[in-house]
């Protein structure tokens, strides 16, 4: 098959989409042996076995069928007993809460939902590699709000502001973010509520890293006053328990969204797994402590990580949420991939080019610290010997 | 090291004794990073933590069977007959103080102490018991459990391998 032929077999709209800047990366690191890797997206630990335990359980006892589209009716309600004790924000496990195929699914439930063609999306970046990508494959416009290092990566919403027309129709935001381990102060999410009231604007709320937050609270967006109407909440258990592989989240949102969103669900998805919603109903009443026991370590690593890099001279900011250090390499006169291929080639260290989640992450590469101790040392050491051989 | 040895531990101490507990090697420099504390801090906490006892020692988990050294466990039920003044701990001291006892616990139930016992070989083992534990004064009787496999000691898994392995680069 030719290229020219391939490309007319495929819609306009998947041929126009930007190809995934980690994708390449992948492709060499598996021809490499011996590669210490800070390049992943997820926990080091394998899900506790007591939830491994509780869906093998299940599976025995014969629960592999369809649940209900919404899912679990006591999946449902112990999400909605979790948002409420922690967070104080109420919803109704019967019409408010829609169980979804990890967060990605959720994700792109809410974007086409409520996304007509050419509206437009704002999207701090960088951010999450999918967020745009769904907009786009929903119809809308992805509209890239610029942070910076300067801000340790906050984003600024009166640059939110400047940016909406009469065509934006929501905000898709990421705290505690990836790739930058950002978090936003409480005060500026509150400022950002009132700007989506103002301009009745709805705010999608990816929380998928919300236990992940070392030394500051979590704010959960709508719980902030007048928020909780207009705004779609995504949560999971991929990154607070280990999970990612289970592909198990939820999404919160008034009723109305939720009838939205459980019309394409049941058509594209129908319901998430059953055994891995018994293992999320497992986690969510008794996993604690391994949460606990997880946000110790990674808080540890986190310390060693970005101490390491600022002692090489890589500016590193204090990453106060997730699970990754976003070091500038700008020092080193390499641009993000140059810097991300000679580490991998030379050294063996894999790392993410920080301009695969948006303009404003070049300059920069994202650094996982879900890795072992050892691991971060021998990276350190690595980066190090790199970094002096320039 | 340390100006006052027998100051109780806090929290921070005990922060610092799980470090060396999931890895006794790691240097107080490092520590230091982890829990954001002064190196020098933590190596006074540190000699403090041993003078008071709470870090009896260090030592390397090994797998005997792996390193081809095998040898013989067993778990022995011993029943005793407490004494006066001293209760069981008498007769557990007499028990503790041979080193082919690795572990003795006063346990709730049907028996009073719990033995393992090492030994080269399941003679070694049921020789002890005879000759050195059941004719003690005070015990009563034993029940000798040979251990056939260990799959689980102290927390470590000996048996098998996890091969799961994580992409290198995710999103």
């Amino acid at each position: 098959v030719s290229g020219a032929t391939a490309s007319t077999r495929l819609s306009r709209r998947v041929t126009e989409l930007p190809p995934s800047g980690i994708r390449r990366f992948f492709d060499l690191i598996t021809t490499l042996e011996g590669v210490i890797s800070l390049g992943v997206g997820e926990p080091d630990f394998t899900t506790p076995w007591h939830i491994r335990e509780a869906a093998i359980h299940s599976l025995e006892r014969g629960y592999t069928m369809y649940t209900s589209n919404l899912g679990l009716p006591d999946l449902r309600r112990a999400i909605a007993r979790h948002l409420a004790g922690r967070y104080g924000v109420e919803y109704d496990p019967d019409a408010e809460i829609l169980v979804t195929v990890g967060v990605s699914e959720g994700l792109d439930l809410a974007l086409r939902a409520v996304l007509d063609p050419g509206d437009e999306v704002l999207i701090p970046e960088p951010s999450y590699v999918s967020y745009g990508p769904c907009a786009l494959l929903a119809g809308g416009t992805p509209v890239y709000v610029p942070a910076s290092r300067e801000s340790d990566f906050e984003v600024s919403v009166d640059e939110i502001a400047r940016r909406i027309t009469p065509r934006s129709r929501a905000i898709l935001i990421g705290y505690p973010n990836n790739p930058t381990g950002a978090v936003m102060p409480r005060a500026e999410l509150e400022r950002l509520a009132r700007l989506a009231a103002e301009r009745d604007l709805l705010v999608i709320s990816d929380e998928i890293y919300d236990r992940l937050v070392y030394g500051v609270e979590h704010t959960c967006f709508p719980a902030l006053g007048g928020a909780r109407e207009r705004t779609v909440l995504l949560g999971g258990f991929s990154k607070s328990y280990a999970m990612t592989g289970w592909r198990i989240g939820y999404l919160a949102a008034p009723a109305d969204l939720i009838a939205g969103m459980v019309k394409i669900h049941q058509y594209a998805a129908l319901c998430a797994p059953i055994m891995s919603q018994k293992a999320a109903i497992e986690a969510l009443t008794r996993g604690e402590a391994d949460v606990e026991a997880m946000v110790g370590e990674y808080d540890e690593r986190r310390r060693v990580l970005v101490h390491g890099l600022n002692a090489l001279g890589l500016d590193t900011f204090e990453p106060r949420g997730a699970f990754y250090a976003f070091p500038s390499i700008r020092s080193t006169g390499l641009s993000s991939e140059q810097f991300a291929e000679r580490l991998l080639l030379e050294q063996r260290v894999a790392v993410v080019p920080g301009s695969a989640f948006g303009p404003s992450g070049e300059g920069h590469v994202r650094c996982c610290y879900a890795t072992s101790m050892a691991g971060i040392v021998e990276a350190l050491d690595r980066i190090g010997r790199f970094v002096a051989s320039l | 090291m340390s100006e006052r040895a027998d100051r109780p531990l806090d929290d921070v101490d005990r922060r610092i004794l799980h470090v060396l507990e999931r890895d006794a090697q790691t240097e107080p420099r490092q520590i230091g990073i982890m829990l954001d504390l002064e190196p020098a801090d933590v190596s006074a906490r540190i000699a403090n933590a041993e003078a008071v006892g709470a870090i009896v020692r260090r030592k390397v988990v090994v797998n005997w069977e792996r390193a081809g050294e095998p040898f013989v466990l067993a778990l022995i039920e011993v029943k005793v007959t407490p004494q006066r003044e001293t209760g069981f701990d008498a007769i557990a001291e007499r028990i503790y103080r041979f080193p082919e006892a690795r572990s003795v616990y006063l346990v709730s139930g049907t028996y009073d102490l719990a033995v393992h016992v090492l030994g080269r070989t399941m003679q070694d083992v049921a020789m002890f018991v005879a000759e050195k534990l059941a004719p003690l004064d005070g015990v009563q009787s034993t029940v000798t459990h040979f251990m056939l496999r260990r799959y689980k000691e102290d927390g470590d898994i000996l048996v098998g391998h996890e091969t799961a392995e994580r992409l290198a680069v995710t999103p």
